[in-house]
């Protein structure tokens, strides 16, 4: 039911902003007001979120050690795996966050007559990075279309992305591999009955969603050959906060924008807020430092326990008999007995 | 030989997760606390009932506690909070958790796990939750989902292999503590657990041996030592003016296989002249209040530092557990600290200064001895365990909260001339748990602590049957007392020990007489080769 549901809401995103390209009331609506709006509510939305969680504190410090601690001095110290530094943890999260090293480490443990039998496992890793790294490729090459002149660096990023020169316009490869990134993930998500079992609306609505801005972003490019010019000047009139929207931008530029405005809009209120989360999660962005530093709890309070004042007066009898040492103004009352 | 008993299967599942309906069946849950341990603790709802009845007989606000409960947690650990929002649902925890592959039911995966408690958390603390409700992910609170909750929460042992694997970090340990701690705040939770709890705020242990019974019992220890080595080693209980104070799990003094590793603690603690003393107050390591609520953990920690204080010692060295070696690595300082009238530990054989132990001041006896080693300063003779053919078990605590790997394999490679490393996937901070930690090794929950316990046991057989092993080392109270049922249903004819147990073995003492049996009073190889 929420794969159909999914389905159904991007749907009804993609035919929204097809049909406002159509009605010239409604292109300002979703070529300046949509965007506006959606950009306001991911930059609010993002920051409340991250925010309330660094607000939040961090009573414990509990990283979780994936390698030999820091302690004999002979003794092979993982540094990285088990960071004792603020430049350990530093590289550790970096690795964390540039190559999704946890995910790296993924195996597949299965039962084969009996017997637990580990697998390699990297595809989930690779199909996550392709899909990430494309994303970042083509939000960086999208900078063309809002800034004035272009940098130098999105126009070189840009060649690198259509090195193999297959086809006029020529392929960027990350269209390619997101498009192969998500239907990895799709699939994945759809064939396989545990994951099927775990995956809620929002798990297929963001990979429908990111489906469909690829797909109306690669058949403006390669199909529909939209007027680049005029999606640039809507984009700069946006972004220099004088917006205008050119007759030259299509009814396809429409459901792009449109369906990217629903991405930002409901990010903040998804998991797809775990770009900002993964940075403060405190198994790994803290180091191993427990015994060599105190880590201050803002909260602490006292609390009820048994003393050995306590505990001495409802043993007494048993102490003394056993002759263990009691504290000495016990001794003497008891001698007074 | 006996037909199987447990079949695993893995089907595909068949109704929503949602549903939270579950079976409570024998053999698959912990019994209820004893209202009398509630009421020692002063912890809430103290009543008599079980989990197989219908009725619980949870408070008539049990729906508002629980909120109050999870929106307090939100606002105290950035970790729950974290942990709710950022989970996608990768499913690349699933098959890592012991109790998913050894159970096959597809709630035992940590991300499912978390999903029940995040459901809820989704439908009342979340904008989309509370809007959309069930198409965003929520999930009404209901009996059945307390009910769900406590079957669940206590079928994790926060051993925290989910946690390495996944892209975020995001622990299981910590939802399952979080969840167990709101099931306390209605009176569910497991007498395994809250017995020891309160065993251990009253007599200082969590098998409630009182001052006269510890004393009783290593002393029977100094006398069976006496007949094995003809020495008579010392034993110094709440003793004034010693320099260190000695902390182990109380298992160690009261249970079998542990009680070989406290033979081989007395007799290092006596070969190299140690000024310790044991303490009759704090007389465990271990701490159940881990598997409680953080509150718990500090008021049964408490008595640590106050007896250190008290006996005015330098430093305190730990014994071999795991669970407690968390508490201790990752709670007691910032709990119940700052130890500033302690010292930072330095050995006195060796000279040696722990300085990665200047906070805390305690130092697990793993790092003592390997340092003792490293120097030259014990005598050993491995050959004493030629007998045993060694693997060891990471615990998952000390391997995963800590990072203590390479201690333990140190000492190992030098008391013992056989040692076989299991799978890669299965050790160090890949390690299984013996699926029987955080509270849950009891027996009427045998058969989910032997589907949990498998991927282990896996493991132990593939190097008994590759290189004929036939010890599982550890350094872990709870695995100690249930690997052994573990490993004779599952790979018969392996034994348990604890690492100073094989120490102990080795550990050529001045003016011993000839060795001819190891600490459990079985004949040495060299001696039996003499007699063949």
């Amino acid at each position: 039911m929420s794969i159909l549901y999914s389905l159904l809401a991007v749907s009804i995103c993609l035919a929204g902003g097809l049909l406002a390209g159509q009605l010239p009331g409604l292109r300002w609506v979703a070529g300046v007001v949509v965007p506006y709006a959606a950009v306001a509510v991911f930059v609010g939305g993002l920051c409340y979120r991250v925010v309330r969680w660094a607000l939040t504190p961090v009573p414990f410090r509990i990283p979780t050690t994936c390698g030999q601690q820091k302690s004999l001095p002979w003794l092979p110290h993982a540094r990285l795996e088990n960071p004792a530094s603020t430049a350990a943890v530093t590289l550790r999260m970096a690795l964390e966050i540039l190559l999704f090293r946890s995910l790296f480490r993924n195996n597949q443990a299965e039962l084969h007559e009996g017997r637990v039998v580990f697998g390699e496992n990297k595809f989930l890793w690779l199909g996550a990075l392709a899909f990430h790294y494309s994303l970042l490729v083509i939000l960086l090459r999208h900078l063309r279309l809002v800034l004035q002149p272009v940098p130098a660096f999105v126009l070189v990023l840009q060649r690198l992305d259509g090195f193999f020169q297959i086809g006029t316009p020529e392929l960027y490869l990350s269209d390619v591999l997101i498009l192969a990134g998500l239907a990895y993930l799709l699939v994945r998500r759809l064939r396989d009955p545990l994951i099927r079992y775990i995956s809620l609306f929002s798990d297929y609505f963001a990979l429908f969603l990111l489906g469909a801005i690829a797909l109306t972003g690669v058949l403006m490019r390669y199909i529909a050959k939209t007027d680049v010019a005029a999606v640039k000047q809507l984009a700069l009139g946006l972004v220099t906060f004088a917006p205008n929207v050119p007759a030259g931008v299509d009814s396809l530029f429409f459901a792009h924008l449109v369906l990217v405005s629903v991405l930002a809009a409901y990010f903040p209120f998804s998991k797809l807020v775990h770009m900002g989360g993964v940075f403060l999660s405190p198994t790994r962005n803290l180091a191993n430092t427990n015994r060599m530093r105190r880590h201050i709890n803002p909260w602490n309070y006292p609390v009820k326990t048994h003393t050995y004042a306590e505990w001495e007066q409802e043993f007494h009898d048993k102490l003394v008999a056993a002759e263990i040492p009691l504290e000495a103004e016990h001794a003497g009352t008891v001698n007074s007995d | 030989m006996p037909e199987p008993l447990i079949q695993i299967e893995r089907k595909p599942p068949q109704k929503d997760w949602r549903d939270p309906r579950v079976e409570f069946r024998k053999g698959t849950f912990c019994y209820s606390a004893l209202p009398k341990n509630l009421k020692y603790l002063g912890l809430p709802n103290p009543r008599e009932w079980q989990p197989s009845d219908a009725d619980w007989k949870l408070p008539p606000d049990w729906k508002q506690i629980l909120l109050d409960g999870i929106r307090e947690r939100l606002q105290k650990y950035r970790s729950f909070r974290l942990f709710m929002d950022i989970c996608v649902r990768c499913g690349a925890c699933a098959d890592k958790c012991h109790f998913y592959v050894g159970s096959g039911d597809p709630k035992n995966m940590p991300v499912m796990r978390a999903e029940l408690l995040r459901s809820v958390y989704r439908r009342y603390f979340t904008l989309t939750g509370r809007i959309f409700g069930a198409l965003a992910g929520g999930r009404e609170l209901t009996e059945d989902v307390v009910k769900e909750w406590f079957y669940y929460f206590y079928q994790c042992t926060e051993c925290r292999r989910c946690s390495v694997f996944c892209p975020y970090g995001i622990d299981t340990a910590e939802i399952t503590m979080i969840a167990r701690e709101l099931l306390t705040l209605i009176g569910v939770n497991i007498n395994w657990v809250l017995e020891p709890a309160a065993n251990c705020f009253r007599t200082g242990n969590h098998l409630g041996i009182q001052p006269h019974g510890f004393k009783d019992s290593l002393e029977f220890a100094v006398d069976e030592l006496e007949e094995i080595t003809g020495i008579r080693v010392d034993l110094p209980i709440n003793r004034k003016g010693a320099d260190i104070l000695f902390v182990t799990p109380s298992a160690d003094y009261f249970g079998t296989p542990h009680y070989f590793t406290l033979l081989g603690y007395l007799m290092l603690f006596h070969e190299i002249g140690l000024n310790y003393t044991w303490s009759a107050f704090a007389s465990e390591g271990g701490n159940f209040g881990l598997f409680t609520s953080h509150e718990m953990i500090k008021r049964l920690n408490a008595k640590i530092y106050d007896e250190a204080k008290r006996l005015g010692v330098k430093w305190i060295l730990g014994g071999e557990c795991g669970h407690m070696w968390r508490v201790i690595h990752q709670y007691m300082n910032t709990m119940n600290g700052p130890a500033d009238f302690l010292e930072t530990p330095v050995s006195p054989v060796t000279g040696t200064r722990f300085e990665h132990a200047r906070g805390t001041k305690m130092i697990h006896i793993a790092e003592f001895t390997a340092d003792l080693i490293h120097a030259g300063k014990l005598q050993l003779d491995p050959s004493r365990n030629d007998h045993w053919n060694v693997t060891y078990h990471d615990s998952c605590n000390p391997a995963r909260a800590m990072g203590l790997l390479e201690e333990p394999r140190y000492i190992l490679r030098s008391v013992c001339n056989q040692f076989h490393e299991m799978p890669e996937n299965t050790i160090r901070e890949q390690t299984f748990c013996c699926g029987s930690g955080s509270g849950l090794g009891t027996d009427e929950n045998l058969e989910m602590r032997l589907r949990g316990g498998f991927p282990r046991a896996n493991a132990v057989k593939y190097v008994k049957e590759k290189h004929g092993v036939n010890v599982l080392t550890c350094m872990c109270a709870i695995d100690k007392a249930t690997l052994p049922p573990l490993l004779e249903y599952w790979v018969p004819g392996v034994e348990v020990a604890g690492v100073h147990e094989l120490l102990g073995n080795a550990l050529i003492m001045k003016g011993e007489k000839e060795r001819t049996t190891d600490l459990r009073g079985e004949p040495l190889k060299k001696t039996e080769a003499a007699h063949a």
